[in-house]
C-alpha cells in the first residue's frame, strides 16, 4: 500500500491516539479508493493522499476540537525571519534529546504541527504542502517560520526547566 | 542586499526552495557572513532534530491487513483443485516463462526507474545540483566532452516553456551517463542519457509511466537510452521528450 507508514505516522501525530489514527488511515484509503477516478493523473499523488487524510481528520471529533481556529492574522507576507535566542539554538537543540523534541512538537497547535511534519519529516516541497493543506505557498512559508519559532520557544522552555 | 533580506531567505535555503540563482547567491553570502551562517546552522539542526523525532509512530501489520481486507475482494476464481495434477506442470512452465518474458524485465525496469527517481531527488536536494550551470546548450553539451563515452544533442528551447539549468555526470550500473536538469514553471525535470551496453537493464522500447508519483518517459535512440523523469505533468514530460527526440535526429 503506497504511503502507508507515512500516513500512519502523520495520523497519529494529528490525533495523539493509536486507535483513532488507525481508523483515520483506514478511512483515508477507503476514500482514496472510492475517489480514485477523481484523481487527476500527472498531479501529486502523495499530496492527494495526505489531503484526504487531513480533511478526514478535520471533520472528525478530535479534528473539530483540535484548535484549527488559531489566529492566522497577517499570515500572508509575514516576515519569515529565523528566531534568535539568548542561547545559540544550535547548542540547545544539540542538548535536547529526542523525547524533548517530540514533546515540543506535540505541544504545537495542529496547524503548526502539520506543516512542520510535512516539511521536515515527509520532506514535502512548499508546493506539495500548499496542495496538501490547500493554502498558498506564501502562507506555507510564513506558517512554517511561525511553527519553527514556536518549536524553538517550546524547546527553550523545556531546556530551562531541565 | 540588506542583511534582513538574506535572513528572510535562510529557511527557504535550508529547505532547498530558492531558485538556482538565489541558492548560488546565498552560498556566496554565507561564506562571508557569520551571523547568517549561524542562523542557517540552527535551522538545519532544528530540521534534523524534527526529522528524527517526527518519525515516531510505527504502523502495525494488523492495521495493514485490516485495510487490505477492506478493499474490494479480488474476483473469485473457479476451483481448480481437481485439475491440479494435470495443470501443475503447465503452471510451473507458465510461471517460468512469465518471469523470463515479462516479470524479470519488468522487475529490472522498476529497479531502474526507482534508482533514477533516487538520483533525481538526490540531485534536487543537493546544494549544488549541477556541475555545469548554464542555460546555453552550446555550453552544457561541450562540457561533457571527455567525461562520458558518448555525445548527444540538446534541443533548442527558445519558444518553449522549458529552461535548461545545467548538467552533471551521473552513474547507473557503474556506467557513466549524462544528467541534464530542465525547469518548467516550478518543476524540475531530469533527463538521464546512458549508453546501451550488452547486459544493461535499460528499457528496450518506448514507454510512458508513473513511478513513485514521478512521471517517466523513456526511449532508445542510436544506442542511447533516454529517461525523462520529474513531478511535472505527463504532458510536459512528453513535450520535453519530443524535443529531445527531434534534437537527437538532427
Amino acid at each position: 500500500m503506497p504511503l502507508f507508514d507515512s500516513l500512519y505516522n502523520f495520523a497519529q501525530w494529528l490525533t495523539h491516539d493509536r486507535e483513532e489514527a488507525e481508523d483515520l488511515v483506514q478511512e483515508t484509503y477507503g476514500k482514496a479508493l472510492r475517489g480514485f477516478p477523481s484523481f487527476a493523473p500527472g498531479t501529486n499523488f502523495r499530496a492527494w493522499m495526505f489531503r484526504i487524510l487531513r480533511n478526514t481528520f478535520l471533520t472528525s471529533r478530535t479534528g473539530l476540537k483540535s484548535g484549527m481556529t488559531i489566529s492566522l492574522d497577517s499570515e500572508e507576507g509575514e516576515s519569515v525571519q529565523p528566531a534568535t535566542m539568548e542561547t545559540p539554538e544550535s547548542l540547545f537543540i544539540a542538548r535536547a534529546n529526542q523525547r524533548m523534541v517530540q514533546e515540543a512538537i506535540e505541544e504545537l497547535p495542529v496547524i503548526f504541527r502539520e506543516v512542520i511534519l510535512l516539511c521536515d519529516v515527509e520532506g514535502m516541497s512548499y508546493q506539495e504542502i500548499a496542495e496538501t493543506i490547500s493554502i498558498p505557498i506564501g502562507t506555507v512559508m510564513s506558517r512554517l517560520a511561525r511553527a519553527r519559532n514556536a518549536l524553538r520557544l517550546g524547546l527553550a522552555k523545556k531546556m530551562q526547566g531541565d | 542586499m540588506p542583511s534582513d533580506s538574506w535572513q528572510n531567505k535562510i529557511e527557504a535555503y535550508a529547505d532547498a526552495e530558492l531558485s538556482a540563482d538565489e541558492m548560488r547567491a546565498m552560498r556566496e553570502h554565507l561564506i562571508g557572513c557569520a551571523s547568517c551562517t549561524s542562523d542557517l546552522l540552527g535551522v538545519v539542526q532544528l530540521k534534523l532534530a524534527t526529522k528524527i523525532a517526527g518519525k515516531r509512530y510505527s504502523s502495525s501489520a494488523v492495521l495493514r491487513q485490516r485495510i487490505q481486507q477492506g478493499l474490494p475482494a479480488r474476483r473469485n476464481s473457479v476451483s481448480i483443485w481437481r485439475w491440479a495434477p494435470a495443470l501443475s506442470a503447465t503452471a510451473a512452465l507458465a510461471v517460468v516463462a512469465f518471469l523470463f518474458l515479462y516479470g524479470w524485465p519488468a522487475y529490472q525496469q522498476r529497479q531502474t526507474f526507482a534508482e533514477l527517481a533516487d538520483l533525481h531527488v538526490a540531485t534536487l536536494a543537493s546544494a549544488s545540483p549541477v556541475d555545469v550551470i548554464s542555460t546555453d546548450r552550446h555550453t552544457v553539451k561541450p562540457w561533457f566532452q571527455g567525461r562520458i563515452p558518448f555525445t548527444f544533442n540538446i534541443p533548442e528551447l527558445s519558444n518553449t516553456p522549458f529552461t535548461l539549468e545545467g548538467g552533471r555526470v551521473t552513474y547507473l550500473d557503474q556506467a557513466p551517463g549524462a544528467q541534464l536538469i530542465f525547469k518548467i514553471a516550478n518543476h524540475r525535470i531530469s533527463v538521464f542519457i546512458f549508453q546501451n551496453r550488452p547486459g544493461t537493464r535499460f528499457a528496450s522500447g518506448d514507454s510512458r509511466s508513473k513511478r513513485l508519483t514521478f512521471n517517466v518517459e523513456t526511449w532508445t535512440e542510436d544506442d542511447l537510452s533516454y529517461f525523462v523523469i520529474g513531478d511535472a505533468n505527463i504532458d510536459d514530460i512528453h513535450q520535453l521528450s519530443e524535443l529531445l527526440r527531434i534534437a537527437a535526429r538532427t
